[in-house]
């Protein structure tokens, strides 16, 4: 089999099991939804394995591997056609998207088996990892608009799973608007590449940016690169564009792990990734890219600091991540992001994961505040959170560490300024210490909550009646409502094989790229990146050293503190929130960045749009446009009304004038 | 001497065509027709249309004007004022009538046919006998003779379903007859047998003695036109 | 008498009867006057049959007055009709067919 056809059929198996979910799922029966959703992933996982051996089998300069099924419009200035593009990154991303959701949609089968919506989650789910695959296999400009898209559906359908919430569908369409923002972004940068580079491919459009089709178009490649930007940044919620995610928070606990952690707000990255020729012609664009990067890592991990949802927290970790990804593709550092996307989608669904588990142990409950002393009760948990803990905050010998600071080596030795996002990513790793384990040490440690104790004698807390977590509401288990059931890990057999297999990935996947040692990451993308104009920028020895070990003392200086203040001296946070408190309230309403696209965008939207229903709406088109053609045909037919009098004599007089008229007619006409 | 028949016959004609159309009274317009359609055979006898000039007087003259002397004693001799504006619209007509006349001479008269101006064909053999007449129906034109037949039926039933009784609707003949309502006050020296009989002394302007109103069953029909206070004034003179 | 008088009679005929449709208010009125315009129509045809020497137009004129006999007996139903259900027998007030 070609190397080709394993990528169709990638993206074959999720399709299949949307479509069989979907249709039948009426037949089907409660567990089976499950099962054949994570078997089809599981198959595509397969495929993605066998495509990456096939891949490995070419020559390392023919790595770059088109194959296309249909040309959908192939005329004068577009070619449209559905073809897949095969090469180290797509295949890096496809195997992290399938690895990753196969071990989620085995998680979900547990966590989800009470719910009503088993089936249409599963479905939905499956549609979400086709369109991502999409995404990233896609060979051209049209298939990724399309996957990008489908991204953004997807995750729609799937925060606003729960739909009987209000809050839910607010927190779905929020995400789903500023979705639709940076898909404006993505294509009216593709109108701004296609305009000169004259195709749609990609490795069309690079050999054009690479012959010069943009030499005397600079600004338009420049625009085209922001306006891609916008989109990525969108999707991948960086500043300004980020207020979805927290939000998104609102669907179920594997929805946030898969989409909100490892494969959709990783898709910006990817693009930036995937787009680094015309990138590196757009300095300018480069230079966005970071700074937003940086400035995302470091609002995000202020903001965490301070959140009091355990998946809120969760979240804006997830937020400041991307944003090392995001400065460090931007920068150059290709290998290194794309490296970190990976550990970060190990450790951050299993952080994810084991935020469900205690959830589920919780009743429901999501609050931090509520939640302490639960490591005898949740061992495996416990153990989950700390290896996720440890390998986020970026403590040796875990993957964090190693992808975390081969990005930041790579950025300080861009030099110049780049200096200054070197030094704050050290700032955020140092907050990311104290967030992290802020969690887990409230979470875990310290006296018992009630439920912790219940669940030591052996039964799951079930509050009095379920309520909405966000806004305390009181709901129902019926459909569009979470299930009635709570689950945890230490129970459910699938649950733990999928978190045991992803914390072992944590731990170990750092071993792919050990500085100085491994570069197996490296090689294996270099055929991808082999054009780039960094592909020779390598920090020196001494700058990787002196990472190593500032990362190191970053780290545990975090932890230590983090330990200070909430395991050894209790009172210490209420302390310090009472001294700092308007720098808690900026923190905890997330820098206020709601408020003012309500205040800058919202608002003024909703009033144009008052505006237009009250008078333009009412007065021009119905007055004017739709009430005057149907006074004009109401007027003409009125006069002819006229004519149907009722008289009879009126119709015989008619009659015989119309007679006569012919006669007359004729009589003109022959004589 | 067929000049002579014919003008006599054709005034007559049109005598009893302006009676039919001027005459007040319907029933005096009933005897102008039947007076009209004797005259009209006449001409179709000068034409030697012999089989249709007796047709038309037995059929026409015999059958359809019985139909309209029945319908007229039933429905009343109601002769009625002209409406407002109604004088008007009769000029109207009139005028129209006029120029309709000139426009068919015209057309007739000015249609190039020459043998307007002739007597007609000349060799003539059976034309217009029964015998002919007779054979043209049965042999060339025996479709139209099949269906003009089922067209009689369909109208004959059609006339009987029209006037049949129709269920839950009252009609006239629901009342008891009062003879009062069908015996329009007249004025002196017409001619009436109620002033031979000396039943009429006073002018017609106010009736001779109160009628008594028969009882004015409630309306039941739909669609609302008030037939009572109208019929009153169709019977009134 | 030459064709053309029989026509120009007909013609006259059929005026008249057209001006007794317009200007009459009573059913029956109206009815026989349109008896007069059949008759009118019966007769130019009679004469051009006389003309051609052909009897095709007496059959024509024969079926005239089937059509015409059809008609007033259904005409004559109506007005039946309508007068037992005591509804004025006058086509200016029998006008609900507007619109």
């Amino acid at each position: 089999m070609s190397t080709t056809s394993w990528g169709w059929l990638v993206l074959a198996f999720p399709a299949l099991g949307t479509i069989v979910i979907s249709l039948g799922y009426k037949r089907l029966g409660r567990g089976l939804a499950g099962t054949i959703g994570t078997l089809a992933i599981l198959l595509a996982f397969v495929s993605a394995v066998a495509g990456l051996i096939s891949l490995q089998g070419h020559d390392e300069h023919a790595r770059q591997l088109t194959a296309s099924l249909w040309d959908y419009a192939v005329t004068g200035g577009v070619d449209a056609r559905v073809q897949i593009l095969v090469d180290p990154l797509s295949i890096f991303m496809a195997l992290v998207v399938t690895g990753v959701s196969t071990l989620i949609h085995l998680y979900s089968v547990s966590y989800m088996k009470s719910d009503r919506g088993n089936a249409r989650y599963f479905a939905y789910l499956n549609f979400f990892v086709f369109s991502m695959l999409l995404l990233v296999l896609a060979a051209n400009f049209l298939l990724l608009i399309i996957g990008w898209a489908f991204v953004g559906a997807a995750s729609y359908l799937l925060i606003s799973f729960w739909y009987r919430r209000e809050t839910a569908t607010r927190a779905g369409i929020k995400a789903f608007v500023i979705n639709v923002v940076g898909d404006i972004g993505l294509v009216l940068g593709t109108f701004f590449i296609l305009r000169y580079a004259g195709t749609l491919d990609f490795l069309g459009t690079f050999r054009a940016v690479e012959a010069g089709a943009f030499a005397s178009h600079h600004g338009a490649l420049t625009a085209g690169c922001m306006l891609l930007l916008v989109g990525a940044f969108a999707k991948s919620a960086q500043i300004p564009l980020h207020t979805w995610l927290p939000d998104a928070m609102e669907g179920p606990t594997p929805v946030s792990s898969l989409i909100h952690a490892a494969t959709m707000v990783t898709a910006g990255v990817y693009l930036i990734a995937r787009m680094h020729p015309l990138f590196e012609q757009a300095p300018a664009a480069e230079t966005v890219g970071a700074i937003g990067g940086c400035v995302t890592l470091l609002v995000a991990g202020t903001i965490a600091l301070t959140q009091t949802d355990i998946k809120r927290v969760i979240a804006y970790s997830t937020m400041s991540q991307i944003g090392y990804m995001i400065m460090g593709v931007s920068a150059g550092a290709y290998a290194a992001g794309m490296f970190h996307l990976l550990t970060h989608a190990f450790f951050k669904a299993l952080l994810f994961m084991a935020a469900g588990s205690i959830i589920g142990a919780m009743g429901g409950a999501q609050l931090l505040d509520k939640m302490s002393g639960f490591k005898r009760a949740l061992p495996f948990t416990f153990l989950c959170f700390v290896v996720g803990g440890l390998a986020l905050s970026g403590v040796v010998p875990f993957s964090g560490f190693f992808s975390k600071d081969e990005i930041l080596a790579f950025v300080g030795a861009r030099g110049g300024w780049f200096v200054i996002l070197y030094v704050i990513g050290y700032v955020g790793a140092f907050l990311t210490g104290i967030y992290t384990w802020r969690m887990i040490f409230r979470a875990f440690f310290n006296r018992p909550v009630p439920e912790a104790v219940e669940l030591e004698h052996g039964h799951i807390a079930h509050a009095e009646f379920p309520t909405n977590p966000a806004n305390g509401e009181r709901e129902d288990t019926e459909a569009g409502f979470p299930g009635p059931e709570h689950v945890i890990a230490e129970r459910e057999m699938p649950m733990k094989v999928a978190m045991g297999l992803l914390a072992i990935g944590a731990t170990f996947l750092g071993a792919l790229q050990i500085p100085f040692v491994t570069h197996v990451i490296d090689t294996f993308l270099e055929p991808t990146f082999a054009d780039s104009k960094f592909v020779n920028v390598e920090p020196s020895d001494s700058l990787v050293w002196f990472g190593m070990a500032l990362g190191t003392v970053v780290a545990l200086f975090g932890i230590s503190i983090a330990y200070q203040v909430y395991v050894r001296k209790p009172g210490t946070a209420a302390r310090l929130e009472r001294r700092f408190k308007p720098i808690h309230t900026f923190l905890f309403n997330k820098w206020y960045f709601d408020e003012l696209i309500d205040f800058l965008v919202v608002r003024p939207w909703n009033a144009f749009g008052s505006f237009d229903r009250d008078w333009f709406e009412r007065r021009v088109i119905d007055g004017v446009l739709v009430g005057g053609t149907t006074g004009i045909v109401k007027a003409g037919s009125a006069a002819v009304r006229a004519v149907q009098t009722g008289f009879l004599r009126y119709y015989a007089a008619l009659l015989l004038l119309g007679g006569a008229a012919v006669v007359l007619y004729f009589l003109i006409a022959s004589s | 001497m067929s000049a002579v028949i014919f003008f006599i016959a054709s005034i007559g004609a049109l005598a009893g065509a302006i009676g039919v159309a001027t005459l007040r009274n319907p029933f005096y317009s009933v005897l102008a027709l039947v007076c009209h359609l004797i005259f009209l055979s006449a001409l179709f006898l000068l034409l030697n249309a012999e089989f249709i000039a007796a047709a038309q007087v037995i059929v026409y003259a015999g059958a359809v004007t019985v139909l309209y002397v029945f319908v007229v004693s039933y429905v009343g001799d109601g002769s009625v004022p002209l409406g407002p504006g109604g004088v008007r619209l009769r000029n109207v007509a009139l005028l129209f009538v006029g120029m309709l006349f000139v426009e068919l001479c015209i057309a007739l008269l000015g249609s190039g046919l020459k043998a307007i101006d002739t007597r007609g064909a000349t060799n003539l053999g059976d034309f217009g006998t029964p015998a002919a007449i007779g054979e043209s129906l049965l042999t060339k034109f025996l479709f139209p003779f099949e269906v003009a037949s089922l067209l009689l039926l369909v109208a004959a039933v059609g006339a009987v379903m029209l006037a049949r009784r129709r269920r839950g609707g009252t009609t006239i003949d629901d009342e008891p007859y009062d003879a009062t309502r069908y015996i329009t006050p007249r004025s002196l020296f017409s001619g009436t047998m109620a002033e031979a009989v000396g039943a009429l002394h006073a002018p017609v302007e106010e009736p001779t003695k109160p009628r008594p109103q028969a009882p004015v069953p409630a309306p039941t029909r739909g669609s609302g036109s008030d037939g009572s206070d109208s019929d009153d004034d169709t019977q009134e003179g | 008498m030459d064709i053309g008088w029989y026509l120009v009679v007909s013609a006259l005929i059929f005026c008249i009867g057209a001006g007794g449709v317009m200007t009459r208010r009573n059913p029956l009125v109206i009815l026989l006057c349109l008896e007069l315009m059949l008759n009118a129509a019966n007769l130019s045809l009679i004469a051009f049959s006389r003309m051609h020497g052909n009897s095709d137009g007496q059959i024509f004129a024969l079926i005239v007055m089937v059509v015409a006999a059809c008609e007033v007996a259904v005409g004559l139903g109506m007005i039946v009709a309508i007068f037992r259900r005591k509804l004025p027998v006058d086509v200016d007030e029998l006008k609900e067919l507007q619109g």
